[in-house]
């Protein structure tokens, strides 16, 4: 009896916590990865989660021609930063925020539409030992007319 | 096994499976790391924390992104398409979608129809698609994602495209995390199917074959070919789920078609505007779809959507 009074409270006390952690997700992807997009239109999708150091987060999208795009990547401050490279389908790497001062947005268009791969990395900065940290990362696309 | 020992391993799974639960923040995507959490469940073994540690590190996340319904419509204004209302599924049929799949589909396909009437400024349409798009956001219990301040707002607005679309966007974005956040990413794949079908009939019903040479348009229904497997690996990433296991049926259909269209490119070349920072993908790309596989398609398309409406 005690076992499972013990069980259905951490159960509950589990579903709380998870709900809570994605609602907060969900704010901060809002809050802090929305306004990144501006001046471009957000095409009203949505992909959030909690990554963890050394964790990473694929993505498969296909751009078209007539767009001019933004990516918005973010991470929770706690993180510090949070890497991303944009993979054609040979795998040849067409940008990295690595060797862009870990930016949050990058600006692109393309001559024609392709299917992109997208790969969201948390580096690893916590001391051997030490318990990982993690935290929410979004990932938004805005959207405008070609000039 | 002492009853002491028994109490520590049930409370230490409980732990581990809180920690692993904790990781993933769901959106509508397939998802290694929901399987590492199935499987730590299935097992029932308890273990270290350093384990646990490390099946999370190993799990992947990976999304698979569909066009959104504002963006299918977009690229169809884009593409030269003339808006025609008879296209749309009527607001009318709304009160037919009674189950969690037809509403889920009809949200994708109102939420098409609605960006569609909203970039060529049909104003009674757009405040009778929000409207239609709403019914079957509340018919799925998503609280609030398009409530009466947003019928207000569209209305006060209702000559802005701009501040239409980003509405439009918020509203799509509040129903698809919220069905993300709720643990409902099957629903959340439905109404991303439902949108970019709806985009694709509306495209494939507009194209007169008489100028399907060098149509934009038809450029635009091919490029449709490369969000495919991106369709099909979403769906299977939820097959447990019964709607989309007729769905995957009504894809691999579609996919048949798809298959009889070449798309031929090169590596891609990169060069920067640095004008305006804008980073520019360039690469050759050759096309090739026979007038007769687009009318095949576009019979497939409209017999799939046909059950999606009805």
């Amino acid at each position: 009896m005690r076992i499972i009074r013990i069980i259905s409270v951490l159960t509950l006390f589990i579903a709380i916590a998870t709900l809570n952690v994605e609602a907060q997700c969900k704010t901060f992807a809002k809050s802090e990865c929305l306004p990144k997009l501006n001046p471009y239109t957000h095409d009203g999708n949505y992909h959030a989660a909690v990554l963890v150091e050394g964790e990473e987060a694929e993505l498969y999208k296909t751009f078209y021609s007539d767009m001019d795009y933004r990516l918005a990547i973010v991470g929770e401050s706690k993180l510090q930063h949070v890497e991303f490279k944009i993979l054609d389908e040979n795998k040849n790497i067409i940008y990295s925020n690595k060797d862009n001062n870990y930016a949050e947005t990058w600006d692109f268009k393309l001559e024609n539409s392709k299917q992109l791969k997208l790969v969201v990395k948390v580096p690893q900065f916590s001391k051997p030992g030490d318990t990982p940290v993690s935290g929410c990362v979004a990932i938004m696309f805005g959207f405008k007319l070609k000039k | 096994m002492n009853k002491k020992h028994r109490i520590g391993t049930g409370i230490l799974t409980v732990i581990i499976l809180c920690m692993i639960l904790l990781s993933g923040c769901g959106s509508g995507g397939s998802d290694k790391t929901q399987k590492t959490q199935k499987n730590a469940a299935a097992v029932g073994q308890p273990k270290d924390n350093t384990q646990a540690i490390q099946d999370i590190k190993q799990a992947e996340k990976i999304f698979n992104a569909l066009p959104s319904p504002l963006e299918s419509a977009m690229l169809m204004k884009s593409a030269g398409a003339k808006f025609d209302r008879k296209f749309l599924n009527p607001v009318d049929n709304a009160k037919n979608y009674t189950t969690q799949s037809s509403q889920a589909l009809n949200l994708g396909i109102f939420t098409c129809d609605l960006s569609f009437a909203s970039l060529y400024d049909q104003t009674q349409l757009i405040i009778d698609y929000m409207n239609a798009a709403k019914k079957m956001a509340d018919g799925l219990g998503i609280l609030d994602a398009i409530n009466q301040s947003t019928i207000d707002e569209l209305e006060e607005n209702i000559n802005n495209t701009e501040v239409i679309m980003k509405i439009v966007s918020e509203t799509f974005l509040n129903s698809n995390s919220y069905l993300a956040d709720n643990d409902q990413p099957a629903i959340a794949s439905i109404v991303l199917v439902g949108g970019w079908m709806e985009g694709l009939y509306i495209a494939t019903q507009i194209v007169d074959e008489k100028d399907f040479n060098g149509n934009k348009l038809v450029g635009r229904i091919i490029d449709q070919k490369l969000s495919i497997d991106v369709l099909q690996n979403l769906l299977n990433s939820n097959k447990e789920n019964p709607a989309i296991e007729a769905l995957i049926i009504q894809m691999n259909k579609l996919k048949t078609v798809f298959d009889k269209i070449t798309i031929k490119t090169k590596p891609i070349k990169t060069e920067i505007d640095k004008t305006t920072n804008t980073t520019i993908l360039k690469s050759e790309v050759t096309t090739d779809m026979s007038l007769a596989t687009f009318k095949e398609l576009t019979s497939v398309v409209a017999e799939i959507r046909g059950t999606f409406v009805k």
